[in-house]
């Protein structure tokens, strides 16, 4: 407090904060976007990375088919990212979805190629069989209480070996068009043949609309209540980025085949389970469990019957990428799902999700799981061995998590 | 020259947004005890951690003179080659290592081959121990001794850093009387020998024992240094809280209804010892608007009483009748005890109360959460509502709901604690130790908190420590003693003498 006029009252004091109303605002408008930008380091970092590999490949990155592919190729990691970064939350770990993934996909190739069951079928079944599993793992970790990291090491091995054991040492092939589709088939030409596909440019606009709808109402909701929210000309400014991006992507899939399945299962689950993170009494429950798990026992919260739960859908989950993945190659083999939980585990830290848990959310996990693949797509278009690939993503992990350790020291949490 | 071996002259600190401390002096003759007292968040161990280097010099303003030389420490280990060490009160002991390991930690006696020399280490660690007072063999791993003595070897270890100015901050505050008085005889043996010491503490019998001058910070700021003479109780708390409290506890005239809870022969047993009884045979009650205490000493089975009560949160074999209004009630989880309406508010709040890395509104809520549900799905504007009433009807000090708990003071976590429970709207509500680690001022409020509920025709049990605080607010207290009853009293009968007397009762043998 030291101002240049000695003889301060009590009230120049108290007024000392409105003294120059116009700077102050201006500072405190500084303040939250810069606070906004501080939240958001991810995803600004993945911008980054998108421009930097834009540049290195020439625009290849960019480009329409690249965009489609960046999706499809990277369907698998997304959908374990959430189910990951959940578990993550909680303070567990998963490290046997590369294997259940794996088993399911032999046991689809099971039912829809060897028993000729319908595709829908093959698909309810393969994913009851990954919710088994969950129930499998999830009975170990939450009611005799063995350490995520041990079961799911466990379950690692027997699942690779089922998965082997399922397929008999040969690959399942040929697959069902409606099977296929899961991994590789697109929403399209439903008007008819066009340059642009108007149903993906439709539904860009659509998912356009309802992103501002939704976010002018949570913010006159906040306002209602008399919570704070960002100046106004930062939240237009963000909505248009945002708008943009999604006209630009949607551009992109409607001049080359339109919106992939992929995506479609991609976006309901993360609508779905950011709801579920953030507004429902359930994801409420895994954030107090992995931030304080004695208050939350002590709080009356059910923390096994959270921890079980968490794991049978984590399986569900892992069936589900097993499901796209081998739709995707159009074969279930033994060395499917190879690596895919550590994809998985870096893309939630990536995405901000505190080792210690408590911390992360599923929009970072999925920013984290992007990172990853444009850093894959980018490195093989530029031609740069696999060798080298592992060296940079290895990179990337450590100073991700680095930066968030950094950061949360810096504000003293 | 002068007799000081200490000076601190006009430490201001400022942080992002907050001056902790602004224009402090400090000056500690050397030789003596001196006690520096103040609320919880008044500066004391900021101005600490500026002396001891944590914050190193050129992060804060003004001078550090310590043995008459200006001194501009760049760390902690800076500071203790000085003789300067502080003993924090969450103790940095390794609990798997050995005494003399810890003691010699980062400091470890080498022979002249560059490897450790065990059995000087121990031999050196085993006079050490003499110095303090501890007869454990230095070999023993601290997992193994109580926080007393883990105390003791804290003190042994900075012996071992040839102190000169020891630095004490809460020393007493998880140690029990027995412990806490050999604590304090040591402190004035170590002055014998020469050795200066400053002792931070919020209990005001302790400093008048120990101190020979206490000096009080307030707000950042230094209100004044008292000699020995001059110390009364009333002086420093008046001095701390700025204010004068006539009455340390807020008046309560009970207005006492119907039976709310009655627990009869509640029996459990220790969670891994199965066989080894924690709490034996308990019977009590409380009344609609009747403020009930718990006495025991540690070790008495308070708090196991309480969480083996609240949804068998502690202990095995657990046996008993539970009566909510009469009507006998399964209390088997948390929620079920939850659901029938009792709460318990834990006595170590930052490892069971709260969930530090997340916000106030969001700790209000963890109980609740059902109440707030609309559709499915959880109301958070409706909950940034409800965390906002709390805030100032139960004045938590802080800007917004939306701070981190890990960033509140005591006080301000327990009134969180509090908050959370008040919004599950219990009929019951435990309170175990609810004013540990509390400043003066902020008791108060606790203790007018706790008189609001209990106007509001709620049941209120409260365990502590502290026997004034039991016979300042309840109506009713229960002694506790080897997990047994062994006696209950009107608040009007129970002096602290005939309360000492129930609490040391023994088991007949």
């Amino acid at each position: 407090m030291s101002n240049p006029n000695p003889p301060v009252t009590e009230e120049t004091h108290a007024a000392g904060g409105n003294i120059n109303p116009v700077d102050n605002k201006f500072t405190e408008r500084l303040s939250h976007v810069l606070a906004d930008l501080g939240k958001n380091g991810i995803f600004i970092a993945l911008i980054a990375v998108v421009v930097l590999f834009s540049f290195l490949t020439n625009g290849i990155l960019l480009r329409p088919q690249n965009i489609s592919n960046l999706v499809v190729q990277n369907g698998y990691i997304l959908v374990l990212a959430i189910g990951m970064v959940m578990v993550i939350i909680a303070g567990h770990i998963d490290l046997s979805v590369g294997s259940v993934a794996a088993f399911v996909g032999a046991c689809s190739g099971v039912f829809a190629v060897q028993w000729g069951l319908p595709w829908w079928l093959s698909v309810i079944l393969s994913l009851v069989i990954g919710a088994l599993v969950g129930v499998w793992q999830g009975f170990w970790i939450a009611f005799v209480g063995i350490p995520a990291f041990i079961v799911t090491l466990a379950g690692m091995l027997i699942f690779r070996g089922l998965a082997l054991v399922v397929l008999g040492n040969a690959n399942i092939g040929s697959f069902p068009t409606e099977y296929r589709a899961l991994g590789n088939g697109f929403l399209t030409n439903l008007f008819g043949e066009f340059e642009l596909d108007p149903l993906t440019l439709g539904v860009g606009a659509i998912a356009i609309i309802a992103l501002i709808v939704q976010q002018v109402r949570t913010r006159r909701g906040r306002q209602k209540y008399g919570q704070d929210v960002e100046p106004m000309a930062w939240f237009i400014t963000k909505l248009v980025l945002i708008s943009a991006a999604i006209g630009f992507f949607a551009y992109s899939l409607a001049s080359y085949k339109g919106i992939p399945i992929t995506l479609i299962i991609l976006a309901v689950l993360i609508l779905v389970y950011g709801i579920v993170m953030n507004r429902t009494v359930f994801g409420r429950h895994i954030y107090a469990i992995g931030g304080n798990r004695h208050a939350a026992e002590l709080s009356g919260i059910k923390t096994r019957r959270v921890d079980f739960w968490l794991f049978v859908n984590m399986g569900t989950l892992a069936a589900l990428a097993g499901l796209i993945f081998t739709a995707r190659l159009n074969l279930a083999g033994p060395k499917a799902g190879d690596g895919f939980e550590l994809e998985a585990i870096s893309a939630a830290f990536i995405g901000g999700a505190a080792v210690q848990g408590g911390v992360g959310t599923i929009g970072g996990a999925i920013i984290g799981g992007l990172i990853i693949g444009v850093l894959n797509n980018g490195m093989s278009i530029m031609g740069i061995g696999i060798e080298w690939q592992q060296v940079v993503k290895g990179m990337v992990l450590l100073l991700a998590v680095a930066f968030d350790v950094y950061n949360r020291r810096r504000s003293g949490s | 020259m002068t007799t000081n071996i200490l000076e601190m002259r006009g430490i201001t600190k400022t942080f992002p947004g907050v001056k902790a401390l602004s224009n402090v002096t400090l000056e500690v003759a050397r030789g003596e005890v001196h006690a520096i007292c103040g609320e919880n968040g008044a500066g004391k161990s900021t101005l600490m951690k500026v002396l001891s280097g944590v914050y190193p010099h050129g992060t804060y303003d003004g001078d550090i003179v310590f043995e008459n030389e200006v001194v501009e420490f760049k760390d902690l280990t800076d500071s203790e080659s000085k003789g300067i060490v502080i003993i924090h009160q969450e103790l940095a002991l390794s609990p798997y290592l050995s005494i003399a390991e810890n003691i010699f930690l980062n400091n470890e006696l080498k022979g002249r081959n560059g490897l450790i020399d065990w059995n000087k280490t121990n031999f050196e660690a085993s006079k050490l121990l003499a110095r303090v007072g501890l007869k454990e063999n230095p070999t023993t791993k601290i997992m193994d001794i109580g926080v007393g003595k883990q105390q003791l070897v804290e003190i042994a270890k900075a012996l071992s850093k040839q102190v000169k100015l020891l630095i004490l901050d809460e020393p007493t505050a998880a140690l029990n009387d027995e412990d806490s008085d050999h604590l304090l005889d040591l402190i004035l043996h170590l002055k014998g020998q020469g050795i200066t010491s400053i002792i931070i503490s919020h209990k005001l019998n302790e400093i008048k024992k120990v101190s020979d001058t206490v000096t009080v910070i307030r707000d950042g700021k230094t209100i004044e240094t008292i000699a020995k003479a001059d110390v009364t109780e009333d002086r420093i708390i008046k001095d701390m809280v700025g204010r004068d409290l006539e009455h340390r506890y807020p008046d309560h005239t009970p207005n006492i209804g119907e039976e709310l809870l009655r627990v009869e022969d509640w029996t459990a047993h220790h969670p891994q010892d199965t066989s080894r009884v924690m709490v034996d045979k308990v019977n009590l009650n409380v009344r609609a608007g009747e403020i009930v205490g718990i006495a025991g000493l540690m070790g008495a089975g308070r708090t196991e009483f309480a969480m083996s009560l609240f949804g068998q949160s502690y202990g095995s074999k657990i046996t008993g009748k539970v009566f909510l209004r009469g009507k006998e009630i399964k209390t088997r989880s948390v929620a079920e005890a939850i659901d029938h309406g009792i709460a318990y508010a834990t006595e170590d709040r930052k490892t069971y109360g709260l969930n530090l890395i997340e916000d106030i509104k969001r700790n209000i809520s963890m109980a609740s959460l059902k109440k707030l549900e609309k559709y499915g799905l959880v109301h958070d504007n409706e909950e940034y509502k409800v965390a906002n009433e709390f805030r100032s009807s139960m004045n938590i000090k802080a800007p917004s709901v939306l701070v981190k708990t890990g960033k509140l003071s005591g006080g301000n976590q327990q009134k969180v604690v509090l908050s959370k429970w008040i919004y599950a709207d219990p009929d019951v509500l435990i309170l175990d130790e609810p004013t540990r680690g509390i400043d003066v001022g902020a008791k108060y409020e606790i203790y007018s908190i706790i008189n609001r509920l209990a106007a509001a025709g709620k049941g209120i049990i409260v365990i502590s420590s502290e026997l004034p605080e039991l016979l300042g607010i309840c109506d009713r207290v229960y002694a506790l003693s080897e997990g047994r009853i062994t006696g209950e009293l009107p608040v009007e009968e129970a002096t602290p003498e005939a309360m000492l007397k129930l609490m040391t009762m023994e088991k007949p043998r």
